[in-house]
């Protein structure tokens, strides 16, 4: 299965990069779980906010082939 | 019932009167506005330019989504967020949001609400530019 996992704001700046395009491994079947294949064992920031397929998530959703799953700070629009 | 992301300055009399002039005449009594402009200050510091970054398919869909849930909620004939991105100056809007209801309740609960809504939810982050030329990202509304 392949998905694109998108950065923003602070996130992306710490990370260094904005979007990864990523085969999941086998057993890589959560939001939690694509952060843990991409990052190791670094935990995402406090307050850090998932969204699947351009709607929020919960770290425990599932992915499927083809999602685009993006991690962001808390937000600060208006 | 439209929503906008630009990164042109937004001139907010000249939507309102599009919208107002597109609806039947006397077929509104209420049209609430809102206009958030960026301040040069914030936290004690002067701040000299803004950089609103957002998460452009997102960002639209949640104000899509966030103005026909306020259509339904509080029957209004007309709604109306456009939002900035880019680098802005002070003084320049960030955001504009109308209503137009036939009561003042619905107008100003709608505009009000939906504000608040956005400013917790829809994906957009500020990264100011200070005085003395550093940066930082805005971390509280």
């Amino acid at each position: 299965m392949s998905i694109t996992v998108r950065y923003f704001a602070s996130l992306r700046d710490t990370l260094g990069r904005d979007t990864d395009q990523l085969e999941l491994a086998a057993g890589v079947d959560t939001v939690r779980a694509v952060w843990t294949q991409l990052q190791g064992d670094t935990p995402p920031p406090a307050s850090t906010l998932v969204a699947r397929n351009l709607e929020y998530a919960k770290w425990d959703d599932p992915v499927s082939d083809g999602d685009e799953i993006a991690f962001f700070p808390p937000v600060s629009g208006g | 019932m439209p929503a906008h992301l630009t990164t042109a300055t937004i001139d907010p009399w000249s939507h309102l009167a599009a919208i107002s002039q597109s609806l039947p005449a006397g077929s509104f009594g209420a049209n609430a506005i809102f206009v958030g402009t960026m301040r040069d200050h914030n936290l004690g510091d002067s701040v000299t330019s803004l950089y609103l970054e957002c998460y452009p398919a997102m960002a639209q869909r949640y104000l899509d989504e966030l103005i026909n849930h306020a259509q339904k909620r509080w029957r209004l004939h007309e709604a109306l967020i456009i939002h900035r991105t880019g680098t802005i100056q002070p003084g320049e809007i960030i955001v504009l949001l109308a209503t137009w209801s036939a009561h003042r309740e619905a107008a100003f609960e709608a505009c009000r609400s939906m504000l608040e809504d956005l400013k917790q939810n829809a994906p957009f982050w500020k990264r100011e530019t200070l005085a003395d030329g550093t940066h930082r990202w805005e971390v509280t509304h």
